[in-house]
């Protein structure tokens, strides 16, 4: 199956399963006419991103960068208002060092929203064109990052959808693939189970300190992490509801923590935290499904896994989203949005490897033209909101 | 025949240390559950996701399942036994939140 998975090579080298000319806005004022103009090109991956601003963020900033730049993006179209605060002209430096073709237009310099919406309709056109004929490179499964979340959840997921995930993650890391989890805020309880999977003890002390440090913080939003449902659904601890959860990271050894906007340097299996450092400020770490899985694609995973119990029908931006639905009840209900029924496993007609397996091959096969079921449906959903910036560690926190 | 009119209820043994078992699907009491030699009879009826225990658990020992604690036996368990708020201590703080909201 690896033969036949191609990628579109980028300038810096890394390689793209999908050719999105991305249309940004760097403040919700030229929200609407990115959408102008992207409303134009229907048929095309041509999405639609931004920052809402209008404050200064380094969060921002290192978001949009790793989003720009992102292997599933072939070229940028950024559309500034002009008053906004946004290090702009350093976005575009960083886009055009990547090589990926980029344009920027300031509404305010254009003269108004419909000569923007002409400029930036003109830019799409002819970028497209140019992005067909962008060459396509075989590419291994070990050339992947893939992300996980779930979301959604109810008791079967912590039985079927999350650990069939793991599996296939699993299959992903002995590959050399970068796989990516998150959800410090519901690993509260598993903290030490997870930090016996480190490579290092030195990132077991970490791991440990990541989860405790997402404790504190939503402690401090005042966030109820175990509600009467997650109990009248079969669990009985918040310790049992975290490692339903965790299950989806596998069996791999753990060989890094990553914060937003970064990349892991080599294979293997990372967390990614989602919480700040420092006191908690500017609310939730992240407000919804969505923003977590954009921050699974700002270290750059080229698509996602999403595990659900209720029934997600959340897509992406960027990469693509692999809905795995854990009910058998509820994919009997919402098969079209479903990728994979993981639910079967309940019902007697799967194993856990089998859908681990399934999982794999449909990842893969998304670098052979198959589309995943968000995709089909036209879901391209996108948010980020205000955080502290990262912290300023050089690199990622890969073991050495 | 009561055994057939309450029926066979499929268990998951997630985990080969676990000491717990987990309802595939939801069952009456009294049903039977199989898990390798082990029979079991449902103490009560239960939903899908719910645990039974596969053998007795001491006082104070771990309840394993995913291959992990998710808690301490708050008593003495006996085989077959619900597992569940009332038998089950949380080692985390948050548990006592979860249980007001259980009453």
């Amino acid at each position: 199956m690896s033969a036949t998975m191609t990628g579109w090579l980028r300038k810096d080298g890394r390689k793209g399963i999908r050719n999105t000319v991305l249309v940004a806005y760097l403040v919700e004022c030229a929200h609407h006419v990115s959408e102008k103009v992207a409303r134009d090109f229907p048929e095309t991956d041509v999405q639609v991103i931004g920052f809402s601003g209008c404050f200064p963020s380094a969060y921002g900033q290192d978001m949009m960068e790793a989003l720009c730049t992102h292997p599933n993006v072939g070229a940028v179209q950024l559309v500034s208002l002009g008053c906004e605060n946004f290090r702009k002209a350093d976005l575009v430096r960083t886009i055009e060092a990547s090589g990926r073709p980029v344009n920027l237009i300031t509404i305010q310099q254009t003269g108004g929203t419909r000569s923007a919406v002409d400029s930036g309709r003109a830019w799409v056109r002819d970028t497209l064109a140019a992005l067909a004929q962008s060459p396509r490179v075989p590419m291994s499964p070990s050339e992947l990052v893939i992300g996980t979340i779930c979301g959604g959840s109810d008791a079967t997921s912590g039985l079927t959808g999350n650990p069939a995930a793991g599996r296939a993650f699993d299959r992903f890391v002995t590959e050399g693939a970068i796989c990516i989890f998150e959800g410090t805020g519901e690993l509260i309880g598993c903290e030490h189970v997870m930090a016996a999977r480190a490579s290092t003890p030195a990132l077991r002390t970490e791991l440990i300190a990541t989860v405790t440090k997402a404790e504190r913080y939503y402690a401090a939003m005042g966030y109820g992490s175990f509600s009467q449902g997650n109990g009248t659904g079969g669990l009985s601890t918040i310790e049992e509801k975290s490692l339903g959860a965790y299950a989806k990271s596998g069996d791999s050894e753990i060989c890094g923590i990553l914060r937003p906007a970064e990349r892991a340097a080599t294979g293997g299996l990372y967390l990614l935290d989602v919480v700040p450092d420092g006191a908690p400020k500017f609310g939730f770490p992240n407000i919804n499904d969505t923003a977590e899985i954009i921050e699974l694609i700002s270290c750059g995973a080229h698509a996602v896994i999403f595990v659900t119990g209720r029934g997600s029908v959340v897509g992406s931006a960027i990469s693509p989203v692999l809905e795995l639905c854990a009910n058998p009840d509820t994919y009997a209900r919402m098969s079209e949005d479903m990728d994979v029924n993981a639910g079967r496993i309940l019902t007697g007609h799967g194993t856990l490897s089998e859908v681990g397996d399934e999982i794999y091959n449909k990842l893969v096969a998304l670098g052979t033209g198959e589309m995943t079921a968000s995709e089909e449906l036209g879901h391209t959903e996108f948010v980020f909101t205000y955080k502290n910036p990262t912290q300023a560690d050089p690199g990622c926190h890969t073991a050495t | 025949m009561p055994m057939k009119e309450r029926g066979f209820v499929r268990l998951l043994h997630l985990h080969p240390n676990d000491n717990v078992a987990v309802l595939a699907q939801d069952g009456k009491k009294g049903a039977s559950a199989k898990l390798l030699e082990t029979s079991l009879k449902l103490p009560c009826d239960l939903s899908m996701g719910h645990k039974l225990a596969i053998g007795p658990i001491g006082k104070g020992a771990e309840i394993l399942k995913y291959g992990a604690p998710i808690g301490t036996a708050a008593c003495e368990i006996a085989q077959g036994d619900h597992v569940h708020l009332h038998n089950i201590k949380s080692q985390y703080t948050v548990i006592e939140d979860m249980e007001a909201g259980q009453t």
